[in-house]
């Protein structure tokens, strides 16, 4: 029975590209030491623009529940507007880490008893060079400096990994950059 | 090199193809399979298979062209899911009469209407009947050794059938895991050059398929059929262990998880399986003698070894991720045929589940065995068919 898993939901929208950071992740982990991984896509009727989510369980064992998370340790919302169509916060475990990219403060937001990490990834990934709107990989800098669960090196060379032939470098620039500017609220 | 990695259901079936280098892939993409052609096409472009891969125009034509191609004389496997088989539903039934071991992963997802996109196994149960072996997956490990298994139980001389690989859409065909991908040269080794039976590019000696075949032999074609996919049980148990010897992990026709001493068991198919282990794990811990039964081999349909699995257990939950309407499901209909001669038989009921995707949790399990604690207790089944989860119900 595995009862250490890290539960991680991840809110984007349609074409954003939510569920590739999640699979980075999710390599990134396996890759430092966590033998099991789960990276499960809850998919809708999604369409550009819709919000989606996907599910990613993180353990030292193997996991077998490959259900979606209903309560999650960690919540990472790829664009800060989602936060007011869908509850992102739900089931959240109290103390649990909300990571968004959003040009405001932690502290403008009001999550009861949660602890919110922001970064104005938008702006830091048209900085990196890359088109505007990628904000997928940047988000994983992001996480990686609120969460301190993943090395972020490895988390760099898992993106670089991901988008052989697609601006590695900047994507993963994108990240480090990110990393360096995550604001982490108390 | 043998490596352990994080990947999706559906990228292990391509690299499962990938190092099976098929001679030909006829395929036409549908949801949530697509994945599985996208990746093995990559590879035919890159130059890291051999084969000759067909893009046509509708799952029909690329059934047929699969079925040309193995009475052609080469290996041959495809991907597909749901609307797709149903469209080669013609095709299934020809592919395994003309006794091609064609090899095909189904990603499981639900028929329209309405329209859905999602896990349930109504396409291949409804294929149960088309001559097919049927083998499934609780995850993407067992996915992808059926896959490589596949192969060789279909090509062997006694069967001759084709396999269909089945995993749950979207819950294993997008879900990364991790698993051991196993060396390219030692899949070959196992996997071994494949042989043509009466192939028809071998001008020398000219053979007929698909010919007329009236009331005169068309029964004993069937009933040869059905003897091959008996042969097939000892293929499968064969090819598993020669499997389990190289690569060290054992598959039997079902996997039976902490039921030698269990009193209450659920059967189930698929990924759903994993939960119920846990499940079964943390009730274990309290004392609760509970078990699983999950079948890997569905066609052919292991009747005797599951009586003689369930010999001691008292209450059996089968459940069905498709439907049979006017009937009980599919897998229930089996379970209870094969308990029918058994000299004590356990109580038996059904449960529908997860139509189209709809999620079943860890609570739930902790329910279904609520519940057939409860049959157990007070001797009777209260409802011996019924949905979980569902409005109205």
């Amino acid at each position: 029975m595995n009862k250490d898993i890290i539960e991680i939901r991840w809110h984007g929208r349609g074409g954003q590209g939510a569920i590739t950071a999640a699979k980075i992740v999710a390599n990134a982990a396996f890759v430092s030491g966590y033998g099991g991984v789960v990276m499960a896509p809850t998919f809708g009727t999604e369409r550009r623009g819709a919000p989606v989510l996907t599910s990613l369980k993180i353990s030292k064992q193997k996991i077998y529940d490959l259900s979606p998370i209903t309560e999650p340790d960690m919540v990472v919302v790829l664009d800060h507007l989602i936060v007011k169509e869908v509850d992102v916060a739900s089931g959240l475990k109290p103390g649990g880490l909300i990571v968004i990219n959003s040009p405001k403060h932690p502290d403008d937001y009001n999550f009861e008893g949660m602890k919110v990490a922001t970064a104005d990834i938008t702006s830091i990934a048209s900085e990196s060079g890359l088109p505007p709107g990628v904000v997928n990989t940047g988000i994983i800098g992001a996480f990686a400096k609120a969460s301190d669960l993943i090395d972020i090196d490895t988390l760099a060379r898992a993106i670089e990994n991901e988008f052989k032939g697609k601006h590695p470098q900047r994507n993963a620039e994108a990240a480090r950059i990110t990393f360096d500017n995550t604001i982490v609220g108390g | 090199m043998s490596k352990v990695l994080a990947i999706t259901g559906a990228g292990a079936m391509s690299e499962g193809m990938r190092q099976i280098n098929p001679d030909v892939v006829p395929a036409f993409p549908i949801t949530p399979s697509t994945q599985v052609i996208e990746d093995f096409s990559q590879f035919v472009a890159d130059g890291k298979v051999d084969t000759e891969m067909i893009t046509v125009e509708s799952e029909h034509s690329a059934m047929s062209a699969c079925i040309g191609a193995a009475a052609a004389g080469g290996r041959v496997m495809t991907a597909t899911s749901s609307a797709g088989m149903a469209l080669m539903w013609e095709m299934l039934y020809i592919a395994s009469s003309m006794r091609q071991p064609v090899v095909m992963t189904l990603i499981n997802r639900a028929l329209s209407a309405p329209i859905n996109i999602h896990a349930d196994h109504s396409d291949s149960m409804g294929a149960r009947d088309a001559g097919w072996i049927q083998l499934y997956a609780e995850n993407n490990q067992e996915a992808y050794d059926n896959l490589i298994m596949a192969p060789k139980i279909a090509e062997k001389m006694d069967v001759r059938l084709p396999v269909m690989v089945c995993m749950d859409g979207f819950i294993i065909s997008h879900c990364v895991q991790t698993m051991q991908l196993e060396d390219d040269d030692k899949v070959k080794k196992f996997i071994g050059g494949f042989e043509s039976t009466y192939p028809v590019l071998d001008t020398e000696n000219p053979s007929t398929w698909g010919a007329l075949d009236l009331q005169d032999y068309y029964i004993e074609h069937k009933r040869a059929q059905h003897i091959a996919m008996k042969n097939a049980k000892d293929a499968i148990k064969k090819v598993s262990e020669e499997f389990a010897d190289i690569f060290g992990r054992k598959y039997e026709l079902f996997e039976s998880y902490r039921i030698d001493d269990a009193e209450r068991v659920i059967i189930a198919i698929n990924s759903v399986c994993g939960e119920i282990k846990e499940v079964i794990d943390e009730r274990r811990e309290a004392g609760d003698k509970v078990g699983l039964l999950k079948i890997r081999s569905f066609r052919p349909f292991p009747y005797e070894e599951i009586a003689a699995a369930l010999e001691r257990v008292k209450i059996v939950t089968v459940l069905d991720r498709s439907e049979s309407m006017g009937a009980y499901g599919p897998l229930f209909t089996e379970i209870r045929t094969a308990l029918f001669d058994a000299p004590e038989k356990p109580m038996v009921y059904n449960r529908i589940f997860g139509l189209g995707g709809r999620e079943l949790f860890m609570s739930d399990i902790h329910d279904i065995f609520e519940e057939n604690k409860t049959y157990l207790e007070t001797g009777k089944v209260e409802k011996m068919f019924d949905y979980l989860k569902v409005r109205g119900g």
